[in-house]
């Protein structure tokens, strides 16, 4: 399968402050992949390295396969969307569009007027007078417009209201039913990402924890509960990633590809949430703080 | 045209939530041979799902053998489950709320009894799964 995205080493140093080190992923073609992460994880670093809105200081990535920014072609094939969706507040929502037509050599003016009609966008209204949700729409359909292979999406949902949010989604998902454009979405709101993604990446502190299709990660990670035990002795093939212990009871959630066979487990099924707050969990408990300012809440 | 719903508390994953709705619908006639199933962009457009899990449900009920995509066209039902028998239903409804009587009347409360029941129905289900 070829990547959308590819970075090795990667990294960006902000004076003394690396905000990304020494990343390495692979992000599949055709995918909706949900990137979460806590806050200074790297993840807006990572999404405005692949737009080529910053150069890396150490390392290599590669979008599409091609150099990020790397020329009118490479920016036309990936579409992006800053946190809090930033538009020109003194623009009108029409001039939004011709301004996206002039500038973009493969915008598709059809497409942008037909969104802009479905969301019932007054084209003469000023962006700035817009709600937070219409804004977010039109940041996007500018995105989408350019007809790009790649979408990037940073945090897109996180400042609206829970209708806007829904809509928002709606739009991005027929996009992908119509377009088939791969997407990476920077989110914290896993409910969000249920429902939308197929492939997550779990970055913590500029380390992929966890990546993979979301199908396949909910089918090998189990929930396992019973008698009190030491998670030493369990077979080779079930790695631990989170265990709790009472004086009576162990509960762990492990990862394997084998059926459980021990009888004295109550096996239940993990969900998307409890996958992200495990690994994030662990990750911050194997690694010191990068940052004197980073406090770790135990 | 059956419209999908989604319960996000059930714990049931996405896709198969739709094949049970679709599974549902035939049972109760409400969907037939010949009909089209919404298109995987009317589904996403609406429960803001993502695409690939509409299709992964669709190639599902085409595995059972009760849908059929048309290329250019969509997916239409072309099997058929046999609809629930209401004389059967009526009679387990009754068994099922004379046990629950007798339960309650044995000193167990809604919780145990839910218990007992969740119990039972995963014994019952469970055949084949880890």
């Amino acid at each position: 399968m070829t990547a959308v995205l590819e970075a090795s080493s990667l990294g960006k140093r902000y004076g003394r402050r690396w905000a990304l080190s020494d990343c390495t992923l692979s992000i599949p073609e055709g995918k909706v992949v949900g990137l979460v992460g806590p806050n200074g994880a790297g993840k807006t670093t990572l999404l405005h390295l692949g737009v080529g809105l910053l150069a890396p200081t150490s390392g290599s990535i590669e979008v599409l396969g091609g150099r990020p920014a790397d020329g009118p072609a490479q920016l036309g094939r990936v579409g992006f969307v800053a946190q809090d969706a930033p538009t020109y507040a003194g623009l009108t929502v029409d001039k939004h569009l011709r301004l996206g037509a002039y500038l973009n050599p493969s915008w598709d003016d059809q497409v942008a007027h037909h969104r802009i009609e479905e969301l019932g966008l007054d084209p003469s209204q000023r962006a700035g007078s817009l709600s937070g949700g219409q804004r977010a729409q039109l940041a996007l359909t500018l995105a989408i417009a350019k007809r790009p292979e790649l979408l990037l999406l940073d945090e897109p949902v996180a400042s609206l209201d829970p209708l806007a949010r829904r809509e928002f989604l709606q739009t991005l998902m027929e996009v992908v039913a119509e377009q088939g454009v791969s997407v990476v979405l920077s989110s914290h709101l896993v409910a969000d990402l249920e429902r939308t993604c197929d492939y997550l990446i779990v970055l913590v502190a500029s380390r992929v924890q966890l990546s993979g299709e979301i199908g396949g990660l909910l089918a090998s990670h189990h929930r396992l509960s019973g008698p009190r035990r030491d998670p030493g002795s369990l077979p080779a093939t079930q790695e631990v990633i989170e265990e709790s212990h009472t004086e009576r009871q162990t509960t762990l959630l492990v990862r394997t590809d084998d059926a459980i066979l021990d009888p004295t487990w109550t096996v239940k099924p993990v969900t998307l949430e409890d996958l992200v707050l495990a690994y994030m969990g662990r990750a911050r408990d194997t690694q010191p703080p990068r940052r004197s300012g980073l406090k770790v809440l135990r | 045209m059956i419209e999908f719903q989604l319960d996000s508390t059930s714990g049931v994953a996405t896709y198969l939530q739709l094949v049970q709705q679709v599974h549902q619908a035939l049972q109760l006639g409400l969907l037939e041979p010949g009909d089209q199933l919404p298109t995987a962009q009317q589904v996403v457009g609406k429960l803001a799902i993502n695409p690939n899990t509409v299709l992964k449900a669709y190639r599902d009920l085409e595995r059972e053998g009760l849908a059929r995509a048309r290329p250019g066209q969509g997916t239409f039902i072309v099997g058929t489950l046999p609809r629930t028998n209401p004389v059967a239903q009526a009679r387990f409804l009754a068994s099922m709320a004379k046990w629950l009587g007798s339960a309650r009347s044995a000193g167990l409360g809604p919780d145990d009894i839910e218990a007992i029941y969740r119990t039972a129905f995963r014994n019952c289900f469970a055949e084949g799964v880890a």
